[in-house]
């Protein structure tokens, strides 16, 4: 069989994060080759790569037996590779025809002999086996057609590698069935294709070969007939985990928050989680783990109120706080550590002393008697924090987007712990961060904890995720599968759970 | 912040200004005008005592209703309706105003609360519709500005017409004497000038309000937050649909002052010559300003010196229309340079930083 991709020792590292290490990869022509791991893994940074959008810093690609370079997509497409993103590129108000040819080749401005290309097209269609009506509008389709019209448009600019990121995410059921058949249809015409997801059981039914990546590294490349289920969880989390570090602290009995049966639907009416109920005690840290996408996310962002619940109770130290306002919740003592620091927890063009009281602002710290801001306090929080947490900034004056991102997240941590909240929530603490500021984080948490705070903690970083939990619960499909001793779990428990083989 | 980037931040309406000038240099140029005798003759005619009382007399509503704008602005609101916000306020105020006499201050004061009132209401509709229906404000506000010109010819005509009087065209009844606001003349010994309108005082105490009100209060930080980054705003526990309800009303609360210095100083009553505009060109004054109290004034005065200095041009036989570009020219360039001092002082600020990651 020949060799579709072939990559040498392919090596990238961001500021603080090795994200491909010495990555050696097999692809055979005609073949689906499935690339597993967890999120943050380095699959993207792999199909970036490969894809052109992204240099390697060292080792070589070889597409078809020959080395080449890439500098952006449009030599990746040249050299037959396509991709399908997540999220679709397509021009709504515009036909399936029109799509396809929407950058292609300069037709000319008088004519776009839109026919010319409607025959050809159609041609890679039968060819493939893949049907649409191409005179439909784009937002009159299914997410199951706009996906099929984005293959379309890359085979039809001459691919011959397919990349797909995660494209079952996005999908029904009968949609996957319907996708997997078509993908099977251009493996028996000479195409390959590379299909990144976590969900293993499709990686099963579809896969020729799989590749299970983890921390930058490949971990293997197996055939599928060879390797079971449980073998493929093992080496997506690891054979070993961290054990947490011995605490002189015993939890207490008061519970902090208590979740009853709580179930959301988003706005299309698609459940987000369904039936979840957990409760977290003082002086204790609670880890959520899951593969992202499995409504952890959505369940602590329904504590504070951004997410509204369909059904269930929440309390907060024994008081329902369901019908309450985000700001009450965030008033009577919960903190919230967002995932995406720049997005969601600063003000990237404001200085320290602004970002300070964000959250805050109703405290009396912060607010006076006649309704203003109490600046001065302000800046002597923001200061106290630059020193506990040791924050690199020139000063308070200093605005949040000149920090470096280990530098913006001690900030926020720091905020979030001040004033001894009594819930801790944090949401991917250290993602993307340097070690140091990384340890002096867990640190803080370790010490805050041992102070009485609840903690519940959503990583994707198992060291991080074990390495700080008293106990664990498992997210799958947006239900609560599991309950986990952080002290004795093992790889095999965790990987099942997480990845649905468990239930 | 430091000296180095206080001069850089105020150096962009400069260069503005100047490049704009030379723009219209070039095309007074081109139609055969010499430009450095235009602008020295608008000069001369825009200091002369006059001019001044004019030009102060016309910056007192464009500075209003900047700020009118600029609070939308703050949060990321754009009020394009503050034209017809203002309209509506003035002629309810002018009418209301014309009915009843009682002591100056009170009656003064009376004027002002119906017109801030009634304007505040009209805003507050593209507020609910925003919030409730999800229509943007942008649309809602301009539509509202064309219905609110149709309900002002309307009602001019057919309700707050002036009763029994022989004047051909429709107009409210003229406010009482103690409904017209004094002139400041004898306070700044301007005796031989025309009127300096009496509302300049309170322009000012508005600019002085506009600026507690967005820098000082815990209301105010919530709109700027919101105004930088939403979603942050949203997880920092402010309600949206709230804030917006409470930006849009507070605009349209300023926007409802910014009719009131013609009508309280000179036109005395609601005509169908009241003057429009004031709304949009508050727009560009809030842009020029950058939204902030201080700069939102020179830019008003800036606007208004041009306008009345612009006057004198048609006697010169160079077209008026000049001024119009000056305008335009000015706005356009110092948006831009806005733009290139905000990176300038980002990426300072981000070399200091780094510098105290090294040692």
């Amino acid at each position: 069989m020949n060799i579709a991709i072939n990559t040498n020792n392919i090596s990238k590292s961001y500021p603080g994060v090795l994200a491909n290490s010495n990555v050696s990869i097999q692809i055979d022509e005609s073949s689906i080759h499935a690339i597993v791991g967890e999120n943050g893994a380095g699959k993207s940074t792999l199909m970036k790569i490969l894809y052109g959008m992204t240099k390697p810093d060292s080792g070589s690609i070889e597409i078809f037996n020959e080395i080449v370079t890439m500098s952006s997509p449009k030599d990746s497409i040249t050299l037959g590779i396509g991709m399908v993103h997540q999220h679709f590129m397509l021009a709504k108000n515009l036909t399936v025809l029109e799509n396809i040819i929407l950058g292609i080749d300069r037709p000319s401005l008088k004519n776009l002999g839109l026919k010319k290309y409607k025959k050809a097209i159609e041609e890679v269609m039968s060819n493939y086996s893949l049907d649409i009506d191409l005179n439909m509008y784009v937002e009159d389709l299914s997410v199951g057609e706009k996906q099929r019209v984005e293959i379309i448009k890359v085979l039809f600019r001459g691919a011959k590698i397919l990349i797909l990121d995660e494209p079952t995410a996005v999908l029904v059921p009968q949609e996957v069935d319907e996708l997997f058949n078509n993908l099977k249809n251009l493996r028996e015409n000479g195409v390959t294709i590379i299909f990144i997801s976590h969900k293993l059981d499709e990686v099963l039914e579809i896969a020729d070969q799989i590749s299970v990546m983890r921390s930058g590294q490949l971990i293997d490349s197996v055939r599928n007939m060879n390797v079971s289920k449980i073998e493929l969880a093992e080496m997506m989390i690891g054979k070993s985990l961290p054990s947490p570090p011995p605490r002189s602290t015993e939890k207490k009995q008061n519970k902090i928050i208590e979740l009853k049966n709580v179930s959301s639907n988003n706005v299309d009416g698609r459940q987000l989680f369904k039936n979840i109920s957990f409760s977290l005690y003082g002086s204790e840290i609670l880890g959520i783990a899951g593969v992202e996408g499995n409504g952890q996310k959505e369940v602590v962002e329904s504590i504070i109120g951004i997410e509204k619940l369909e059904s269930g109770e929440i309390f907060f130290n024994g008081e329902k706080i369901n019908d309450k306002t985000t700001r009450e919740r965030l008033d009577s003592g919960i903190s919230f550590i967002p995932e995406d620091r720049q997005l969601q927890a600063m003000i990237m063009d404001m200085n320290l002393t602004n970002n300070v009281i964000i959250g805050r602002q109703n405290i009396k710290k912060y607010k006076s008697n006649f309704a203003t801001v109490k600046t001065k306090n302000a800046v002597k929080e923001s200061e106290n924090i630059i020193s506990l947490f040791d924050v690199k900034t020139p000063g308070t004056n200093t605005l949040a987007t000149a920090l470096s991102g280990g530098n913006q997240q001690k900030f926020v941590v720091g905020r979030e712990l001040e004033d001894d909240p009594s819930l801790l929530i944090a949401s991917q603490p250290t993602r993307g961060i340097d070690i140091g500021a990384q340890a002096l984080i867990w640190e803080k948490l370790r010490e805050s904890r041992d102070n009485g705070l609840g903690v519940l903690l959503i990583s994707a970083d198992l060291e991080e995720l074990i390495g700080l939990s008293d106990r664990i619960v498992v997210f799958y499909q947006g239900s609560l599968v599991t309950e986990l001793s952080s002290e004795e779990v093992s790889p095999e428990d965790l990987g099942g759970y997480m990845t649905g083989l468990k239930k | 912040m430091k000296l180095r980037l206080r001069i850089a931040s105020f150096s962009a309406p400069l260069v503005a200004l100047s490049i704009a000038f030379g723009l219209s240099s070039l095309i007074l140029l081109f139609i055969g005008k010499d430009p450095i005798e235009t602008f020295r003759i608008m000069f001369e005619y825009g200091i002369k005592g006059k001019s001044i009382v004019s030009i102060i007399n016309r910056s007192i509503p464009l500075y209003i209703s900047a700020i009118a704008v600029a609070v939308g602005f703050k949060m990321g609101l754009f009020n394009i309706g503050v034209e017809g916000q203002y309209l509506v306020a003035s002629l309810i105020a002018a009418f209301v105003g014309s009915q009843f006499s009682i002591i100056t201050p009170i009656h003064i004061l009376f004027i002002i609360i119906i017109a801030v009132a009634s304007s505040a209401m009209w805003a507050a509709i593209a507020g609910y519709l925003k919030v409730k229906k999800g229509i943007h404000e942008v649309i809602s506000t301009i539509m509202l500005n064309y219905i609110g010109t149709g309900l002002i010819a309307y009602g001019l005509t057919n309700v707050f017409d002036e009763a029994g009087s022989d004047y051909e065209l429709p107009r409210t009844p003229e406010l009482p004497e103690s409904g017209k606001m004094p002139a400041l003349n004898n306070l700044f010994r301007l005796e031989d000038l025309q009127d300096l309108h009496g509302f300049l005082f309170v322009a000012i105490v508005v600019g002085i309000f506009y600026y507690w009100l967005v820098w000082k209060t815990t209301l105010g930080f919530d709109l700027r937050i919101t105004g930088a980054n939403p979603v942050a705003a949203k997880f920092s526990g402010i309600n949206p649909n709230r804030l917006i309800i409470v930006a849009m009303v507070t605009s349209g609360g300023f926007a409802g002052l910014v009719g009131l210095g013609p009508l309280l100083g000179y036109f005395h009553r609601f005509t169908i010559d009241f003057p429009t505009g004031l709304g949009f060109a508050g727009i560009a004054v809030a842009l020029l300003g950058r939204n902030h109290p201080f700069g939102m004034g020179i830019g008003a005065l800036l606007f208004a010196f041009l306008e009345r200095s612009s006057q004198i041009l048609d006697l010169n036989d160079v077209p008026k229309e000049i001024e119009r570009m000056l305008q335009a020219f000015i706005l356009l360039i110092v948006v831009v340079f806005y733009e290139i001092i905000r990176r300038f002082i980002v990426k300072q600020q981000v070399k200091d930083a780094s510098k105290k990651v090294e040692t």
